[in-house]
């Protein structure tokens, strides 16, 4: 039949990824329409005061995304351990450490990077002025893998556990307060503030590599453990 | 390739499920190991797989000297890594990428559609796994062994929910490993019929 060349395992793992993200749907919708619904609560909640929701806006887009990305995260490996691909993974000759960043980075662009599209658009509901809603957008998209990445961690320390999905949060969310700060930070100085945009920012991509650079060692590490 | 345990125990949960075993898998050997519920064959496999720590002793292999064991062997457990949302081929595929070892020069596993029709799975090439039954799943789960060549088989259970003809097919499969050089350890409770095989029989836990 087809004599297709053999892919290498990289791209096969990446592939597969994103088409079972594809497949299943759920992941990428749910996870966007979770992150619309937490953004329309909140003028619900403190009033139609268009000031006060500028002023807020930042801060209640980065919640909201950081909530929307730990969503679909607890179950990152856990499929995958649940049907032996995860015992098939470690005899491979790639490294566990690598499975884990490319299982990041197919969830990070089915699900992470929807929600960067999207919170321009959702923070015009908010009535951000236009550099705010760049501000968050950039804050976003140079966060998110951080986020992505601990949660990476949470979720190969939780793979065994039935609902290990809150507790999951309960980890990771403590984790994620550094990258939160500095995420609203660069938004709200990008709408015009004391602080230059760059400063916050910077902190901010320093974050994500530091989270990069760590997670997939600690993530591998635990999935590890489980096999005892 | 030479496969030797030499005085391994395994301990699972503070439990001591076997001591002091020493066994030697020849290069075309298959080790048949037998034992009730609970023994430690799962186990055992696992270890060999590096799938589980040995809490003393070790494995030595022969051929593994440049690679990770885990590297050269293959694991048939009793969960079957296929993914309910992919075809049969889309699975196989994928796996074929990423247990052949790239550049090590051992190139040449059989083709997927080669290997699913070896198994009489030609029919389901293209079918979501999930349609499979359980049977078929198992089918599609030893073809990992063909299109990936690793010399050393580590088979948990291999007969389950097999009919007798995929039996003879996986008969047939494993006795051309065995002549090709390559080595099978297997736990079972049903006879394999493979020569030359030597038996391993775990004791009952107590």
């Amino acid at each position: 039949m087809k004599a297709k060349p053999r892919p290498s395992p990289l791209a096969a793992l990446l592939a597969r990824e994103l088409r079972l993200a594809r497949r299943l749907g759920g992941g990428a919708s749910l996870g966007l329409v979770f992150f619309l619904i937490l953004v329309t609560l909140v003028p619900f909640a403190v009033g139609p005061d268009p000031k006060l929701l500028a002023r807020i806006g930042p801060a209640v887009l980065w919640i909201a995304a950081l909530l929307a990305s730990l969503l679909g995260l607890d179950r990152l490996f856990q499929a995958d351990a649940e049907d032996g691909s995860l015992d098939l993974f470690q005899l491979s000759a790639v490294p566990l450490e690598l499975v884990v960043v490319l299982k990041c980075a197919a969830h990070w662009l089915t699900a992470g990077l929807p929600l960067v599209v999207a919170a321009p658009v959702f923070g015009l509901m908010l009535g951000l002025e236009p550099a705010a809603l760049f501000g968050v957008a950039a804050s976003l998209l140079a966060g998110t893998p951080a986020l992505h990445a601990l949660g990476a961690i949470g979720a190969a320390l939780t793979v065994g556990l039935r609902r290990g999905g809150l507790l999951m949060a309960i980890l990771i969310l403590p984790l994620a307060v550094p990258v939160l700060i500095f995420g609203v930070a660069a938004a709200a100085a990008a709408a015009g503030g004391p602080v230059p945009f760059r400063t916050p920012f910077l902190i901010l991509c320093a974050l994500s590599l530091f989270a990069l650079a760590g997670a997939p060692f600690a993530a591998a590490a635990a999935l590890r453990q489980m096999n005892e | 390739m030479r496969l030797e345990a030499r005085s391994v125990t395994l301990i699972r949960a503070g439990r001591v499920i076997f001591s002091d075993l020493s066994f030697v898998v020849e290069s075309g050997n298959a080790l048949i190991v037998s034992g009730p519920n609970g023994a430690g064959k799962s186990s055992l496999l696992r270890a060999l797989a590096d799938l589980l720590p040995a809490a003393q002793g070790s494995f030595v292999c022969a051929a593994a000297a440049d690679a990770r064991r885990a590297e050269i062997c293959h694991y048939i457990g009793h969960a079957d890594a296929l993914k309910n949302a992919l075809t049969v081929t889309e699975n196989l595929e994928f796996w074929s990428a990423l247990l052949l070892q790239d550049g090590s020069g051992r190139e040449g596993g059989w083709p997927v559609d080669a290997a699913l029709a070896r198994f009489g799975l030609a029919h389901a090439a293209n079918l979501p796994a999930a349609y499979l039954s359980a049977g078929q799943r198992r089918r599609a789960a030893l073809a990992r062994l063909l299109v990936a060549p690793r010399p050393l088989w580590l088979l948990d259970e291999p007969l389950t929910a097999l009919d007798a003809a995929s039996q003879a097919v996986l008969g047939e499969v494993m006795q051309a490993h065995l002549a090709g050089g390559g080595s099978i350890v297997a736990a079972t409770h049903a006879p394999l019929g493979l020569a030359p095989a030597q038996q391993l029989a775990l004791g009952p836990r107590l």
